[in-house]
């Protein structure tokens, strides 16, 4: 009987573990994404497909090079998927029709400085995404900022023409040439236009739910992303704090700056439905390593970072804000941490022990 | 207040939510049906000395002497410890040490007895009345009966009782969660024996002068919660079912109470402070055979279960069966066993060797696969925040787990490693499977040796200074005694020079006590 036994070692209780796997997890948020992903790819049709193929590729090679170089096991590592839901996100926050080395420098500094520098998986401080975005919309103003419509997969540019805009950079712009919705709100607000002369030259309201406005690759299908983001509530992988603080809050300064001054500030809807912020709120700001733990926590990262939009959208010199919300609440994140922390059993806030009043329900202490 | 009361009329059970914890597969299904057999009594039974927390028994049999079931054969030591039993009756072939149940493997002192298959009682304990008896005369009764909590941690339950003397009680709640994976044990005890339960938890209540019990019960045991909804007093005392959410770990003391009661015991405090002593279901059914029938706790039930036992079921076996016995009896290991444990899945205790006894605190007997052991490599911890979503006691486990990691362990007990409970829910969510309960055992452990090794310097430290004043009393001692003798010398030599003046010789020598004598410690 003894025989089917294996040979001793150490085993530590528990003795049964939950399904849940690194892997599994990062699975589940690509699994989620795609939805979204995959309107965007037929919006923006064959140049997003290269883009978006190429710059994955490209961050899973990095990510192995830096495996081998740090020498850590390959096997365990490649296969986590944390990479690819790096190098997914990336390519989600470019223009469709960048050329193809946008795409691998975005995945490089994604996973070579956002990720491994700090120390690979788990260790990195900010969120490797919004590095690569923020190095880029720095580094590379024009290509970050050409913006085509949404013509579709079978009226845009075909198979060749595609691999040619991606790969050889060769593009008729002035065909295709758009302006994102926030871009176009920028800058004509800083002509001195008021709202009310801005809004009927931009992307109704329908077509800013449903992805059929200009902007970054994946960052369009508003209502798809949202519910690609319920979809990770409903499976207990991310909570609602940080995407309902993070909307809740750009909604509330949205609201009162819209009400005190309508011509000079879009309306919260307009906030709400436009740029990235639907995926930052669901996707980008609840990547786990990066955000704070404690519920609580999570409430102040979230609504410092819709704050940090909307003062960046409204007086900030880029149109869109959200890459350096995320990170400058990354950096605020170890603070977030080490201050707000879960009260223990048995304790007061404080840590001391609770007080001894027998026949007292735990109302207040809650 | 308000908010509580109002959750409260949303309600109706008024049973409170806990924090965290977790969900674990139950798999119940695998013996929670299965009615509890007998296992007929081993050739062989190995009893250590040492079930409890606390001292070790002293044994009163020696090699070769015969014993009766029933028969007292190792006596309490001191104030925390419990007596033991024979299981059957039969021929003591050893007293010496045996492999513990317990993985560290260590020897522990136990009697080996060889059965002689008549299973003849002894003398039985003198039964009581618990209508009329006194509170103390059922303490010693339980005393008498070497009764432990049978829910695994094996406190000895008068020690438990005689805290009615120390603080004022008002409720008895008897722990049936059952909120380990795999136990049914307790949820067969309450489906088949609901009366004698109650009758047992009456006793303790009249012993410990309470006016309620609680039996709290997962709503997972609709059975067990119907079978004891039939009583509504014990002993002329209220009894009460409350049905608390399956959750692990309800089942612990604080948590529990916390559910059914809505006190939140103040960290490092008892239970027995807020006026509520927590005991297991089969405690209660044990000193009802104690007290009615003045049988000592000498067999329990336990649940053998896990993917690679034959024939998973709940066995009442006598204290001292080898666990290979035990499975051996539920046909065996089926397929590969990953490891085999004592208790349940997450806070059980893997076993290297399979002849180690059932104790009074085995409930269950798991043979597991791998297929629900999942073992994997661990990997970086992400800070996804599972465990603290886990930890039922507002912990922060991956930080925990980070700082004694780097060495830090002042650091980890600031941030509460001493408020851990060890329940496991933490690394049990963790979806990198990170060993985090590992850790803070270890830290625990290392944090105790620390303590014991600053006492030890500490008091050599003490001892040495002491040595050295007494050396120095001594030598100082002697050398006033020198000077004494000197002068007195001196003065015998001067009266004996002075010749006729002799009277003055004997005033020379002082009559005051000696110093060195004073100043011994």
């Amino acid at each position: 009987m003894t025989a089917h036994l294996p040979p001793p070692r150490i085993a530590a209780a528990p003795h049964t573990r939950t399904v849940f796997t690194v892997p599994r997890t990062m699975l589940t948020v690509i699994a989620a994404l795609t939805p979204a992903t995959l309107l965007g790819l037929y919006q923006f049709g064959w140049p997003a497909i290269f883009l978006f193929a190429v710059t994955l590729a490209a961050a899973w090679l990095f990510e192995i090079a830096c495996l081998w170089v740090a020498g850590k096991p390959l096997a365990m590592f490649a296969r986590d998927g944390s990479a690819l839901l790096s190098g997914w996100l990336v390519a989600m926050t470019l223009p469709p029709y960048a050329p193809w080395w946008v795409g691998v420098i975005g995945a490089g500094i994604a996973i070579v400085i956002g990720k491994h520098l700090f120390g690979g998986l788990g260790q990195n401080l900010f969120n490797p995404a919004m590095v690569a975005r923020a190095m880029l919309v720095i580094a590379l103003p024009v290509q970050m900022t050409t913006w085509v419509a949404p013509v579709g997969l079978l009226q845009g540019p075909d198979l060749w023409q595609g691999l040619a805009i991606t790969f050889a950079g060769a593009i008729d712009y002035d065909v295709l040439a758009s302006a994102s919705t926030l871009s176009a709100v920028k800058s004509q607000l800083g002509a001195g236009a008021a709202m009310a002369d801005i809004a009927p030259g931009l992307a109704g309201l329908q077509d800013r739910l449903l992805g059929h406005v200009a902007g970054s690759l994946g960052e369009t299908g508003t209502v798809l992303l949202a519910l690609g983001g319920l979809v990770l509530v409903a499976l207990r992988i991310i909570t609602l704090a940080i995407p309902l603080s993070l909307l809740g809050t750009l909604s509330a300064l949205s609201a009162l700056f819209w009400l005190i001054a309508p011509d000079r500030y879009p309306s919260p809807l307009l906030h709400l439905t436009s740029g990235s912020v639907m995926l930052c709120a669901f996707f980008i700001a609840t990547d786990y390593v990066t955000s704070p733990v404690s519920a609580a926590g999570k409430m102040i990262y979230g609504a410092g970072i819709g704050a940090l939009v909307f003062v960046i959208r409204s007086w900030g010199s880029f149109p869109e804000g959200v890459a350096f919300a995320v990170l400058l609440m990354n950096a605020c994140t170890p603070l977030i941490e080490t201050y707000v922390r879960p009260r223990v059993f048995g304790r007061t806030r404080s840590g001391k022990p609770l007080p001894l009043v027998s026949g007292t329900g735990p109302g207040g202490r809650r | 207040m308000t908010l509580r009361s109002l959750a409260t009329l949303l309600r109706p059970s008024q049973v409170f939510t806990l924090r965290g914890g977790v969900h674990p597969e139950t798999r119940k299904h695998l013996t929670c049906d299965a009615e509890v057999v007998d296992m007929p009594v081993p050739p062989l039974l190995r009893v250590p000395l040492q079930q409890h927390s606390g001292a070790v028994a002293e044994p009163l049999v020696a090699r070769d002497d015969l014993v009766l079931k029933g028969q007292l054969i190792g006596r309490a030591r001191g104030a925390m410890s419990a007596n033991i039993h024979a299981p059957t009756s039969g021929r003591v072939i050893a007293v010496g040490h045996y492999t513990a149940p317990h993985p560290s493997g260590l020897p522990v002192p136990t009697i080996t007895i060889r059965a002689d298959g008549e299973d003849r009682w002894g003398e039985h304990l003198p039964r009581l009345r618990p209508e009329i008896a006194d509170p103390d005369e059922i303490a010693a009764q339980i005393e008498r009966a070497g009764i432990v909590g049978l829910g695994g941690a094996a406190f000895p339950a008068a020690v438990k009782l005689n805290q009615r003397k120390k603080y004022p009680l008002d409720t008895l709640l008897l722990n049936g969660a059952e909120c380990e994976p795999y136990l049914t044990c307790d949820d067969r005890l309450m489906r088949e024996n609901a009366e004698e339960l109650v009758d047992g938890a009456g006793i303790m209540a009249r012993a410990l002068g309470v006016e309620r019990i609680i039996i709290a019960i997962e709503s997972n045991k609709p059975e067990a919660i119907a079978a004891l909804r039939r009583h509504r007093m014990a002993l002329g005392v209220a009894l009460s079912v409350a049905v608390v959410p399956s959750q692990y770990p309800m089942g612990s003391a604080k948590h529990l109470v916390l559910a059914v009661t809505g006190k939140e015991a103040p960290a490092r405090a008892r239970t027995a402070e807020l006026g509520v002593l927590v005991y297991n279901v089969g405690t209660a059914h044990a000193v009802h055979l104690a007290v009615r029938y003045g049988e000592p706790l000498i067999s329990r039930i336990i649940t053998v279960s896990g993917g690679a036992i034959a024939r998973p079921a709940n066995v009442r076996v006598r204290i001292g069966t080898p666990v290979s016995d035990v499975i051996a009896f539920c046909g065996g290991i089926e397929g590969s066993a990953d490891r085999v444990l004592l208790g349940g899945p997450m806070m059980g205790l893997p076993i290297q060797n399979l002849r180690v006894p059932v104790v009074k605190g085995t409930c269950g007997i798991l043979a597991l696969s791998p297929a629900e052991t999942r073992p994997r490599d661990s990997m970086p911890c992400i800070r996804c925040g599972s465990c603290v979503q886990a930890c039922p006691c507002g912990l922060t486990p991956f930080d925990l787990n980070a700082r004694i990691q780097s060495g830090d362990l002042e650091g980890a007990v600031k941030i509460g490693l001493m408020d851990c409970i060890a329940c496991g829910s933490c690394a049990y969510a963790c979806p990198s499977s990170i060993p985090l309960v590992q850790g803070f055992d270890f830290a625990k452990g290392k944090l105790a040796e620390r303590q014991s090794r600053k006492h030890q310097a500490e008091e050599a430290k003490r001892l040495a200074a002491a040595r050295l004043a007494r050396e120095a009393a001594i030598a100082e001692a002697k050398r006033a005694m020198m000077a004494r003798r000197k002068a007195e010398m001196a003065a015998r030599k001067q009266a004996e020079a002075s010749d006729g003046a002799g009277l003055a010789a004997p005033a020379a020598a002082p009559r005051s006590p000696a110093p060195g004598a004073e100043l011994q410690p």
